[in-house]
């Protein structure tokens, strides 16, 4: 890949940088290494400047997520994996692994069907749909979550509807899925548009020319030209849905062993004093978040290769 | 579809799907997004002017809105001071485990705000690992405002050092080269040259510090000890008064915090704008 500046690839968001843009920021960086020379600060700046940077990480991330595994731990070995195989917790486990799946498979088709429209055509109030897409990162959870209350909830707009169907929305698995759909709403789609839009039309109308249909045209060509990008959306996506607390908490009714997910447990847990099994599923948490982040770097120099 | 193809104007040859993707997408997006955020504001309507000002200002409303954005900015504000040195220390610093710190700061990011939540709990506890070296000096951080502050510090880092540290990557050397050759000093040049070029970044990173910081729930409400006109955040106030079943109420609030994330959405969108002129111009 080409050394793109970062800001030409990026023209429609703020928000925390895509794939592609870390790429093309990797890149960047290794030009920058080459002219590191000329703009050399004095040796104890830069050593000020890295301790307080140290400091600072260290002392408000490095060491929360170290007190995770050591409190997950601090009732011994034991305990932990108790914790982690008692019913309530696999029932957790089980809701957040469905609604994640659930999340990831609607953000995946409309987030591809989204990026087709906006990054491979030309069209009036782009940007426009392109922001509205962005919201629900704008939006606070707690927010989210009530919307679908308001709508669903037992004095909603559809509840008396719903009651009378025997069909049940809010405290219940259609609840927590739509809240978990809303707030991971923008993740595929913003890692797709801007490669799509980068990557024009010019290889799909060839196969076309040549025959193809549009579908076989579109799984032939364009899929694999975004394959990692996607698998880099998917993986944000997975993340937030497995994690997220505030929606899911104000539409689940929080029932043990059947509307917690595994953030709902740890919070169960906690408020009832079981410290030692809150941090066990904590760190669980932890530790997706972790094996996240290192595919994140897998997947960031996998694009760089391309 | 016909309609729908003449909007578009076609750069090179047609591909299809123009229509049908376009429309799916609108499609959930109203469904998912746009209409339930309607209901929000169709389900406020039910108030009359009054009520609504009545709810919205009332004491606790008030102090947890103060709360709520007043932490905020002073958490976006540290972000922004650190921000800047960590992004100082990633670009222009080469260092053993540079690459980890650079990986450390997505974090915040990809940890579960629950987690989050009672992790800064147990650490600033008067018994915790931090908490218990404050206490001797008088200091409780856990179940005041100071704990609140502290977890907004935690979800905000990484807006500020990811939208910054492209445009500083970005800067072109030979600005500074010819500051220095001209005879100017370090510390003017970084003042003078690179400081006004990051400026709109830095804007940008903190406004989405303070953005996320307001609505957050997860990481706070462990930490925050949440008494009523002492520790009570919006976001915690809204889903009080749903618990309560004053729906309304809790709209009322829910309102007026989501009309505020439309006009950070805004100011966010312009300051990009104007980012983007502003780079352009120095390149």
């Amino acid at each position: 890949m080409s050394a793109l500046p970062a800001a030409e690839i990026v023209e429609h968001s703020a928000l925390p940088p895509t794939l592609s843009e870390r790429a093309a920021s990797r890149a960047i960086q290794a030009q920058i290494r080459r002219k590191a020379d000329a703009r050399a600060d004095p040796p104890w700046v830069k050593w000020l400047v890295i301790s307080v940077a140290v400091a600072f990480l260290g002392l408000f991330i490095v060491l929360p997520l170290a007190c995770v595994f050591t409190e997950a731990f601090a009732k011994g070995v034991a305990a932990y994996f108790a914790a982690l195989t008692h019913p309530d917790t696999l029932s957790a486990v089980r809701l957040t692994l469905i609604v994640a799946a659930i999340s990831v498979a609607s953000n995946v088709v409309f987030g591809v069907i989204g990026a087709w429209a906006i990054g491979k055509f030309e069209f009036r109030g782009k940007n426009l749909l392109i922001t509205l897409i962005e919201l629900p990162f704008s939006v606070s959870p707690v927010i989210a979550g009530l919307v679908f209350v308001l709508l669903f909830g037992l004095q909603g707009y559809f509840g008396s509807w719903l009651v009378a169907h025997n069909i049940k929305v809010i405290f219940a698995l259609p609840g927590i899925a739509l809240a978990t759909i809303f707030v991971t709403f923008p993740f595929v789609v913003r890692e797709l548009i801007p490669l799509m839009q980068q990557q024009g039309t010019e290889e799909e109308q060839a196969a076309l020319s040549l025959g193809a249909s549009g579908l076989k045209t579109f799984f032939r060509v364009t899929l694999p030209n975004v394959k990692w990008a996607l698998l880099y959306g998917v993986l944000l996506c997975n993340a937030r849905a497995m994690g997220e607390f505030g929606a899911v908490s104000v539409v689940s009714g929080h029932v043990r062993g059947e509307t917690n997910t595994m953030p709902l447990q740890v919070e169960a847990l906690y408020d009832s004093y079981q410290f030692a099994a809150a941090f066990a599923v904590a760190s669980l948490l932890a530790l997706l978040a972790l094996v996240t982040l290192v595919m994140k770097i897998v997947l960031e120099d996998r694009l760089m290769e391309e | 579809m016909s309609a729908a193809a003449s909007l578009v104007r076609h750069r090179k040859g047609v591909i299809p799907g123009f229509g049908i993707t376009l429309g799916t997408t609108l499609l959930w997006l109203s469904l998912i997004v746009l209409i339930p955020l309607g209901a929000l504001f169709f389900k406020t309507a039910e108030l009359s002017f009054d009520q609504f000002v009545a709810v919205v200002t009332s004491r606790r409303a008030l102090h947890a809105f103060a709360l709520s954005f007043g932490l905020s900015l002073a958490a976006a504000f540290t972000n922004l001071v650190f921000g800047a040195v960590v992004v100082w220390a990633l670009v222009r610093y080469r260092f053993p485990g540079r690459r980890v710190l650079d990986a450390i700061v997505d974090i915040p990011f990809a940890l579960p705000t629950a987690v989050a939540g009672i992790a800064l709990t147990t650490l600033y506890a008067p018994s915790g690992w931090i908490g218990g070296l404050l206490a001797p000096l008088g200091i409780r951080v856990a179940f005041t405002p100071l704990g609140i502050f502290v977890a907004l510090v935690f979800i905000g880092l990484p807006f500020v050092v990811r939208t910054v540290q492209p445009v500083l990557e970005d800067l072109d050397a030979e600005l500074e080269e010819a500051a220095a050759s001209l005879g100017a000093g370090r510390w003017t040049t970084v003042r003078r040259v690179v400081l006004p070029s990051v400026v709109p970044a830095l804007l940008t990173g903190f406004t989405l510090a303070f953005a996320r910081a307001v609505g957050e729930y997860g990481s706070v409400i462990f930490i925050a000890g949440n008494l009523p006109n002492y520790s009570e955040i919006a976001p915690l106030l809204i889903v009080i008064r749903l618990q309560e079943f004053r729906y309304a109420d809790a709209t009322a609030i829910a309102v007026v915090m989501l009309v505020a994330s439309l006009l950070f959405l805004f100011l966010i969108n312009g300051l990009q704008r104007w980012s983007e002129l502003h780079t352009g111009k120095i390149r």
